[in-house]
């Protein structure tokens, strides 16, 4: 075959996507390293020369840092937590024979398609507003005083809109991993006599084991990074800051670009440390 | 016996599900509801806002006031324009890829795959830099170009598994016989390769349509599209439930269509194949 003739072409093909990718990724990142060197304050001088790790220092050493990585950590916990514990049990659950399965499905999955703008005002206002909100409504309805949700109860309420939002996908994809288990293994020890909850912990969950790890490692990733949900309900105050938040904050609204790009670097080693975990599997699948 | 049990427990399935299904739509059903109603009846207690009158009036206003077909303009623009340009890039990157492996193959894929990962906030600067040096700051072109390199790696990554699946034997029987190039890629391939194609375009349209870090921080007035429209009612004047619900609604209302139209390609698209 005319290997050689394919194998140019081959590499002309895939040029546009590498090259694309290549400058997305080196342009940008070059740029924050070289600014997390200097004093850069393009609003009060500008360019004002390099200081060596000085940005890096005192990023770490300013009174924001430890609450935002406290909050993020308490944030993506949380989350991960409850997405994966409901989430296996509602997946096992729409397993289960039932009317109407589909469309409870198309319920379930539903807040994820959700832009995160809509539904962090959503939450904000219509359920969680002290005054009127759906909640404030419930809660005199039962004769008791209403919970200032976003201020007061600040991180659950960011914790609770977040995990509203990917319940879903942790649903979903626990659930293409259940449906793909071997229902003999399951009728066989059915017949031995395991009790549900015996073959929920040594049939189900073992098989769900994968699944769970690509959920937390991908879920992870995305939730270390979430903006628009905060953005849009407390803006970063009530102890809601996050890395990623105050970043934007150092960068866009102080306009410390020196110190917000050595933040930077320090979510971009972040997040590196679990992408090698979540590449690790994928490539493994991808052998077989 | 047996089957008395199965119905019986078929219904007690049913009704915890569809109360949890319901529980977790209720949001959404919510501000369907308050959509369709006034202003002065979308803040009273639930019971009343049922009770209360059914009206588009929302609709009109938010329409009316704020332009809002010019951000769903921007939105659809940005999300299919991103989509479609993406497709473009990786149809053939994915083909070569799978039909003329190298050793290198796997480590471009794994490559591709981690610049997915590196976080937005750390090169936000640079970006809105680049955006203002270019002259493409709120505008659609900047955000289109963005967001198709942003999605690049997941489009790359479905098609690849996609094209996975067309059995090779094809191809080559296709070259005995003496087709050229381009009429194996024309005639064979892209007959096989299209439903793979349009379920990566359905998710990419999906996830373009919801990303909320970038059209948020560079635009504004322009090219903003409807994440950026709806955020405007962050900061509030006087009773907007009703407006915020009406334009919530038309902002969720394609993509929520549309999504249910993936729940498949979702979970390969966002696990890389990990989970099938």
């Amino acid at each position: 075959m005319a290997t050689q003739h394919s194998r140019s072409a081959a590499r002309i093909m895939m040029a546009p996507a590498v090259i694309l990718l290549l400058g997305w990724m080196l342009i940008p990142l070059t740029m924050t390293l070289y600014f997390s060197f200097k004093k850069y304050l393009p609003l009060r001088g500008g360019d004002l020369g390099w200081v060596g790790f000085e940005n890096y220092a005192r990023f770490v050493s300013s009174s924001a840092f430890w609450p935002s990585v406290t909050t993020t950590l308490i944030i993506v916990c949380s989350v991960l937590v409850i997405t994966v514990v409901l989430g296996v049990l509602l997946a096992i659950l729409l397993d289960q024979p039932m009317w109407g399965q589909g469309f409870v499905r198309i319920l379930v999955i539903a807040p994820f398609f959700v832009m995160p703008t809509v539904s962090g005002l959503v939450w904000k206002n219509m359920f969680m507003d002290p005054v009127n909100g759906f909640f404030a409504h419930l809660w005199r309805a039962v004769g008791a005083e209403p919970i200032q949700w976003l201020s007061h109860a600040s991180l659950p309420s960011i914790v609770m809109i977040v995990s509203w939002q990917w319940l879903p996908f942790a649903t979903l994809i626990l659930l293409t991993a259940i449906q793909s288990l071997d229902t003999e293994q399951v009728e066989a020890a059915e017949m031995d006599g395991a009790t549900p909850f015996g073959r929920f912990v040594y049939i189900v969950l073992p098989h769900l084991a994968r699944a769970i790890t690509v959920v937390i490692l991908i879920q992870t990733i995305f939730l270390l990074s979430i903006f628009a949900e905060i953005f849009v309900t407390t803006a970063g105050a009530f102890g809601t800051k996050t890395l990623t938040y105050l970043i934007f904050q150092r960068v866009l609204e102080s306009q410390n670009v020196g110190l917000g790009s050595a933040g930077g670097v320090y979510a971009i080693i972040l997040a590196n440390i679990v992408a090698i975990f979540l590449m690790r599997i994928v490539g493994k699948n991808l052998d077989r | 016996m047996a089957r008395a049990v199965t119905t019986r427990h078929k219904t007690i399935n049913t009704i915890i599900a569809w109360t949890i299904g319901l529980v977790i739509f209720f949001p959404i059903l919510w501000i369907v509801v308050l959509s369709f109603k006034t202003e002065g009846d979308a803040i009273k207690t639930p019971i009343d806002v049922l009770t209360a009158a059914w009206t588009f009036e929302s609709y009109g206003v938010v329409q009316g006031r704020s332009d809002y077909f010019k951000h769903f303009a921007n939105s659809v623009i940005i999300a299919l324009g991103s989509t479609l340009l993406g497709v473009l890039v990786a149809v053939p990157a994915a083909w070569s890829m799978v039909f003329v492996p190298s050793r290198r193959t796997r480590g471009i894929l794994m490559w591709m795959l981690s610049t997915k990962m590196l976080p937005a906030v750390g090169v936000l600067y640079p970006i809105y830099l680049l955006c203002i040096e270019l002259g493409i700051l709120d505008s659609r072109v900047g955000l289109v170009v963005i967001l198709m390199l942003i999605n690049l790696p997941i489009i790359v990554w479905m098609l690849y598994t996609y094209f996975k699946e067309i059995p090779g034997e094809i191809l080559e029987a296709a070259r005995m016989d003496g087709a050229t190039l381009r009429a194996e890629l024309l005639y064979v391939l892209t007959p096989m390769a299209l439903p793979g194609i349009a379920s990566t375009v359905l998710l990419n349209v999906i996830l373009a349509w919801n990303e909320a870090f970038w059209t948020l921080n560079l635009t504004a007035a322009k090219a903003a599209p409807l994440t950026a429209f709806i955020a405007s009612y962050s900061s509030p004047e006087g009773l907007f439930f009703a407006k915020l619900s009406a334009a919530s609604v038309m902002a969720i209302a394609p993509i929520l269509i549309m999504g249910w139209f993936s729940q498949k390609q979702l979970v390969r698209g966002l696990t890389f194949g990990a989970v099938k």
